[in-house]
């Protein structure tokens, strides 16, 4: 228990550092959690109307999925230095496929019969994807950006080996000058983040289910 | 890729440490989940809340997972190994329950009928139709594994990830694209085999 008491005396004393670590630390997971959408749902759309588009990047995301998240933050280094911008790129790189392969399922599974009827109520292919298969789609697309966020925030600890800031450096340093305190200043917040994330992110795919369900 | 040629005994070395660990892993942890399945398919109760549980170890990021333990177990594949057991608990388990309650009531009346015991039930029926569901299970926890023990090599646990650190630390750009390829040929493999271990067993379940 003595470790925990350290460990809450430390963000007592140095409560600047650590919140600006976790608004670093929240703003890299959010930030590339939204570029994420932002590629991989007009991606994953595109993929369910294109078989060339969708071959090309379910092969590109099969390779993506067997590197591991340590990989692609490394590997971004040697190219775009360290700091930031390099880790929300490599974020970004980690957050995209989830919501991708989510949208691409979601919109391909859409009945065709339902949009076959809304041509025949006269509706333009514009109206089709925002009042049809959009509300329809969106409960798998949200489990997407569900995973993607649990990826963002995993992996912008790992961030820490880059100099990407975060809670990841507590724990770096933390084992750096062996501070057991320390390792756990960076961990259970971390943690706890994860988990709000995943907690938060629930309620409108949830929402968005009961809606496509009743 | 003179670093290739010049230092495979290393390469090798590090990718056998690889395998190791997630050998060692991956059956401690079927092991362990296997068994818990079996007995939470049982207790339909229990099933939520264990399952959620589970599902709150496997939310936690790696690195923090790999943090908290440290203090328990130090530093080394003891506490790699660990997290990695405990973080693929939830995918196996949530598997050998999803595959023991497909299996279809009308097959464990008539085996019934046939007078098997439990026991006989668990081992010549249900485990039996329920493989191909489990061996997903195996298949999805082992990529995962593979490329989560590559933060293996960051506590001295070794390991493919010692080349992602070093080419990091040196700024040696061969070493992590070798480790990178290294590790995601593991993965590839081991996801195809196991591949086939899963159609292999869902003939066999279809037939039998």
């Amino acid at each position: 228990m003595g470790v925990f008491v350290d460990a809450v005396r430390y963000i007592a004393a140095n409560s600047d550092r650590f919140l600006e670590a976790l608004g670093i630390h929240v703003g890299l997971a959010l930030a590339a959690l939204g570029l994420g959408v932002l590629i991989g749902v007009p991606l994953g759309i595109w993929a369910a109307r294109s078989r060339i588009v969708s071959s090309v990047s379910l092969n590109v995301l099969g390779v993506l999925r067997v590197v591991p998240s340590l990989a692609v933050l490394v590997l971004v280094f040697p190219y775009l230095g360290l700091g930031f911008r390099t880790a929300l790129v490599a974020l970004t790189v980690l957050a995209a496929p989830p919501v991708l392969i989510n949208t691409y399922v979601a919109y391909r599974d859409v009945d065709p019969a339902v949009v076959e009827a809304a041509v025949g109520m006269g509706m333009t292919r514009g109206q089709i994807l925002r009042w049809i298969e959009t509300p329809l789609a969106l409960p798998v697309v949200l489990t997407g950006v569900r995973t993607a966020a649990g990826e963002v925030v995993a992996s912008a600890t790992l961030a820490a080996f880059i100099g990407g800031g975060g809670m990841g450096e507590f724990i770096v340093n933390g084992l750096a000058v062996n501070n057991v305190a320390l390792l756990l200043v960076g961990a259970v917040p971390v943690a706890l983040l994860a988990l709000l994330f995943e907690g938060v992110l629930a309620v409108p795919e949830h929402l968005a289910r009961r809606r496509v369900t009743s | 890729m003179t670093y290739l040629t010049e230092n495979w005994d290393v390469v090798l070395r590090l990718t056998w440490e690889h395998l190791y660990l997630t050998g060692l892993v991956l059956i401690t942890a079927v092991a362990l989940a296997v068994p818990l399945g079996v007995v939470l398919a049982h207790f339909r109760r229990a099933t939520t809340p264990a399952l959620g549980l589970l599902g709150v170890v496997y939310t936690i990021p790696s690195m923090a997972l790999f943090a908290l333990l440290i203090p328990v177990t130090g530093l080394g594949t003891k506490t790699a190994a660990t997290a990695l057991v405990a973080y693929s608990q939830y995918i196996l388990v949530r598997n050998t329950v999803a595959g023991l309650r497909g299996v279809d009531p009308a097959v464990e009346e008539a085996a019934r009928g046939m007078g098997m015991t439990g026991w006989q039930m668990l081992r010549e029926v249900r485990l039996p139709l329920a493989l191909p569901v489990i061996l997903a299970g195996v298949r999805v926890a082992a990529v995962t594994v593979i490329g989560m023990a590559s933060l293996a090599a960051w506590i001295n646990a070794g390991g493919l990830g010692v080349l992602l650190f070093q080419g990091l630390y040196q700024y040696h750009p061969v070493k992590m694209w070798t480790g990178t390829v290294l590790i995601g040929a593991i993965a590839l493999a081991v996801n195809r085999v196991l591949l086939i271990l899963e159609t292999k067993a869902r003939h066999w379940a279809g037939a039998g």
